[in-house]
């Protein structure tokens, strides 16, 4: 049929049947809109799709612009990673839980760290006091990581590690305890997260001001590019920009725009792009509309390569192909009817898998109400067995091409996320942007809006605004971090303190002050700290000497 | 010119997850109260300072990182030795429900879980500083 | 206790920060203790220094405050901190936000943080203001700092309280600057340009410098034009030694004085103003009958001009 008969047969049909009978009965809503408070059409035909040419913005996988997935087999090869984020108390206890999860099927590990780690603190720092061991496992020095990794042959998992200011201490701990296993450097497969910028959009771990952080970063991009080959270097996170509010558009968007950001640092102090940038990972929210994540997830892989081989000159595909990691939206959890999350999770989970993930996290359904359990957690994995091995959609390659409306979709993400980013530009780049509290202030917006629309029930969410129940079970038997696990931590730390030689430490802590101050590539003298058992907290207060500390300047 | 409620809403600890901290606070401020609020890692020290500094009536803490066991009871025992035991405390977070009952025997008048609507917290507030 | 206005005088006197917070309170809420106590403590207290501190959004106004306060602490001064920020003409909320640039002294014995909000009429927020540097003045404070946002011509009537005023501005804020450069030069007696590291930033100086340049001729006192970075600690030594600066000359100039009597005067017709909106205005917008003026002027029976000369019979 050609174009312009498809134009009448669809004006005919919207005439004589689609308002001939809103007109008799009505639709559900005055206006149906996305997530992203994008007006909903009723019908998405070839119309919609037809300026999207398929070999320049959809291609084949394995092409550019990679939009139907990055490899040319996609799961019909190799399913997805499994990866659940865990971490709790001591390293010992985590150990174990990682344990058990390989031997249910999981394929690579997570390191979830406890806040203090994450901040640079020892356990034994005021600060540190109730926090030791809660949201993750605390990590002191390489004697708690030897700990840790105890038994897991390292060459053959992948172990992402959630770390973002300290990440050159973390990793320099992952590499010497594989060096202890006997295994290379160059074998390691995994991922640090690394990724400050959005830690001062929306998470909130974050240490020193941007500049010195951006040089920690591109050190450690310059490390790995030589002795770390397999290592993805950063995960450019747009997972928390979304829990902190922001809608579908604006997490692709900040995200690419993050991602911008790191490039052109490591551009600046003089890095080839395809020496670095095939090792650049993302990292992606699943929300609750299924088919503007897909859309999402498939726009940012377009997004990537267009500005990776445009802005930034790469020659290399591998340099252009968004690779990322997915994970459910905590934040769609409800505490209410709890057991309606495992339903949430498997649709937020299909979407990543049908945007074309590599590696992914399904929570579990108790975790509004606190740590998870074992129990919930291996519910949240099976999930993700089901749809690898049950659904079908693990079967063909990036099946939801073609729809009309995610196709449309797609190609609207693309140009809202540039739009976003062009402006990002003007204010000076993401840094800038961040300085000037403007991505702060879209985020909030959009987040108070959202809980103004639950509030007016313009959005239903099952169990809170609509099919309300007055008297719910409540989950009991959740886990407890053991109190103990606080003294037992400071008396290690103390312990390894006192067999340490401690002339040992000091040189190598003066030495990491000097390569700060000479900007020498900071990884090097970090590893030697961490093999004289010197902890997170006396590396992070030398770089806080010399870098001094970041302090929020917006609300 | 009237009284107006003041509200002090505070995030304890490390966790720098402040989405509910920010929504609740613009919440409140739509419902005609005044918010002071002061950002993350706050000790309890800092929390109790500003809440009598500022005279609050309120003070509403957030916290997802289960470290509430810690702090919370360091935060009602600066309360009563600052002598303003009156000044109301709420909380809000990921705060599992087999604590609740302690942090009551606390004096934390109510925890609220995710999902609770601001017009919930508002009119609770209003309730209690009456 | 807030009953008893002499035992309240003393506490505050004492340092007791509850007591002083509860005593800002009142005045803020207009309570008749309130009132009382200020009356005592006009008649017996001198005001402690008091710093203006104003300037557009994110010109980094708190930080730099904070580090001033810190320099003052180091020389062991007391400081008090008046942090303003606009309430919702909506809902007559407002967010309180400064103190999350302030976290290095939120906790130093020396150093009292009140935030405030603008609430209704300027006037009324005013005298709350000079209230609480008073009440500040009678616990022994040194130096008080009042901050308030914007460069606006409310901002600038807080700010004229003040002994010596600095205002900020960063790089890329000269679009205000120049719409507000008349009330800016009239009452700016230092001049800051935070974020020295952006791009523009000597610009910047260079014109303000040149608006400075043309304020008025006959006075001695030629405002400095300050460049710093707050969140790198630089220049802001400066600040403080130009603050002691303007302070010695106004001292030798009796001026200090002059402006304590021109706040004295604004503070009168604030009150003035205030109780006749609450004696005579606010009582003829209560009465039930004041509807019906409206109505006869509107059908034209009666003017606007006569129906007040008859409601307000001053003469």
């Amino acid at each position: 049929m050609s174009k312009k008969d498809l134009k009448k047969s669809q004006e005919e049909w919207n005439k004589k049947k689609y308002k001939k009978t809103v007109d008799r009965f009505g639709e559900r809503k005055k206006e149906f809109k996305s997530d992203s408070d994008r007006p909903i059409k009723p019908l998405y035909t070839p119309l919609d799709i037809e300026d999207i040419d398929y070999e320049d913005k959809i291609n084949y996988p394995g092409l550019f612009p990679f939009t139907r997935g990055v490899y040319p087999t996609m799961y019909r090869s190799k399913l997805w990673t499994m990866r659940q984020y865990a971490g709790f108390g001591n390293a010992r206890e985590t150990n174990e839980r990682f344990r058990y999860l390989l031997e249910q099927g999981q394929t690579g590990l997570s390191v979830a760290f406890d806040l203090p780690t994450q901040i640079g603190y020892d356990s034994d720092h005021p600060l540190a006091r109730g926090e030791v061991g809660k949201v993750g496992v605390a990590i002191d020095t390489l004697a708690d990581m030897e700990v840790l990794f105890d038994q897991i042959p390292l060459d053959e998992v992948s172990t992402s590690m959630t770390i973002n200011a300290p990440a050159s201490v973390l990793l320099a701990m992952y590499m010497v305890v594989a060096e202890k296993q006997g295994v290379s450097s160059e074998e390691l497969a995994g991922t640090i997260q690394n990724d400050i910028l959005k830690e001062y959009i929306a998470r909130g771990t974050y240490i020193f001001p941007p500049e010195p952080s951006l040089r920690i970063i591109t050190d450690i991009f310059d490390y790995c590019s030589k002795e770390m080959p397999k290592f993805n270097t950063i995960s450019i996170s747009g997972y928390h920009i979304r829990e902190a509010g922001s809608n579908a558009v604006q997490e692709l968007a900040f995200t690419i725009a993050d991602g911008i950001e790191y490039v052109q640092a490591a551009v600046d102090i003089g890095m080839d792009v395809d020496q670095f940038a095939p090792r650049l990972s993302f990292f992606f929210n699943a929300q609750m509309d299924f088919f503007e994540e897909i859309a999402k997830f498939r726009a940012a892989r377009r997004l990537w390569a267009e500005i990776m081989e445009d802005r930034f000159g790469a020659e290399k595909d591998k340099s252009k192909m968004l690779r990322f990691h997915t994970q459910t939206a905590g934040s769609a959890l409800t505490a209410q009817q709890p057991m309606n999350n495992i339903m949430r999770v498997t649709l937020q989970a299909l979407s990543a898998v049908l945007g074309g993930t590599q590696s992914l996290h399904t929570n579990s359904y108790d975790e509004a109400l606190g740590l998870p359990t074992e129990e919930s957690v291996k519910i949240a994995l099976r999930t993700q067995q089901v749809l690898a091995h049950e659904s079908g959609a693990a079967d063909t390659i990036d099946p939801m091409a073609g729809s009309y409306y995610v196709e449309s979709l797609t190609d609207r993400f693309v140009k809202e996320a540039k739009e976003y980013i062009d402006k990002i530009d003007d204010l000076g780049g993401m840094a800038k942007a961040i300085e000037s509290g403007y991505v702060q202030r879209e985020i909030q917006e959009s987040a108070y809006q959202v809980q103004k629309k639950i509030e007016n029930n313009d959005k239903v969410v099952v169990g809170v605004n609509k099919f309300t129940e007055e008297e719910e079970k409540k989950a009991d038997n959740l886990l407890k971090v053991d109190p103990e696990v606080e003294n037992e931590q400071i008396k290690g730390l103390k312990n390894i303190k006192e067999k340490r030689n401690e002339k040992e430490v000091n040189d190598a802590l003066e030495k990491v002050r000097k390569a700060a101050k000479n900007e020498e590539n900071l990884m090097y003298p970090i590893i030697e700290a961490v093999k004289a058992y010197a902890s997170i907290g006396e590396i992070s207060n030398v770089l806080r000497d010399e870098f001094g500390e970041y302090e929020a300047q917006y609300i | 010119m009237d009284k107006k409620i003041k509200v002090l809403i505070a995030k304890p600890g490390l966790d720098g997850h402040d989405r509910g901290a920010k929504v609740i606070a613009r919440g409140l401020k739509e419902a005609g109260m005044e918010v002071v609020y002061t950002g993350l890692r706050q000790t309890p020290e800092q929390i109790v300072r500003s809440a009598v500094q500022e005279d609050v009536d309120v003070i509403g803490l957030s916290i997802l990182s289960g470290a509430h066991t810690h702090l919370f009871p360091e935060i009602m025992k600066r309360l009563e030795e600052s002598d303003r035991e009156d000044i109301k405390v709420i909380a809000g977070g990921i705060i599992p429900e087999g604590d609740h009952k302690e942090l009551k025997e606390l004096g934390i008048e109510a925890v609220f879980q995710p999902g609770t609507p601001i017009s919930e917290i508002v009119e609770f507030i209003e309730k209690e500083v009456k | 206790m807030t009953n008893d206005i002499e035992k309240l005088y003393a506490e505050i006197q004492k340092g007791n920060e509850n007591i002083i917070a509860q005593a800002i309170s009142m005045v803020e809420d207009g309570t008749k203790n309130g009132l009382k106590l200020m009356k005592k403590i006009y008649k017996n207290v001198e005001p402690a220094y008091m710093v203006g501190i104003s300037g557009p959004p994110g010109s980094g106004k708190s930080t730099l405050t904070q580090r001033i306060v810190q320099l003052w602490r180091k020389q062991n001064k007391k400081v008090g901190i008046i942090a303003i920020d606009p309430t919702s003409h909506f809902s007559g909320g407002a967010l309180l936000g400064d103190r999350v640039r302030m976290n290095e002294i939120s906790t130093d014995p020396n150093v009292f943080i009140r935030s405030m909000a603008t609430r209704g009429s300027l006037g009324g927020l005013n005298s709350s203001i000079y209230d609480t540097v008073l009440i500040f003045s009678l616990a022994g404070f040194d130096y008080i700092i009042i901050e308030t946002v914007g460069v606006g011509q409310n901002e600038i009537d807080i700010v004229k309280l003040a002994d010596t005023t600095v205002f900020v501005t960063v790089p890329e804020a000269g679009d205000e600057i120049q719409a507000y450069k008349a009330g800016l030069m009239e009452v700016g007696d230092i001049f800051v340009v935070n974020k020295s590291d952006r791009p523009n930033s000597q610009q910047m100086v260079l014109t303000i410098e040149q608006l400075v340049s043309f304020k008025d001729e006959d006075k001695e006192w030629k405002p400095p034009v300050i460049s710093t970075n707050a969140l790198k600690n630089k220049g802001i030594s400066d600040i403080k030694d130009w603050i002691t600066k303007h302070h010695d000359y106004l001292l030798d100039n009796k001026l200090l004085k002059e402006n304590r009597k021109q706040v004295i005067k604004a503070q009168m017709i604030n009150l003035m103003e205030k109780t006749l909106n609450e004696k005579y205005i606010k009582p003829i917008l209560e009465d039930e009958k004041f509807p019906e003026h409206i109505e006869q002027i509107y059908d034209k029976k009666k003017d606007p001009y006569s129906t007040v000369e008859e409601l307000m019979p001053f003469d």
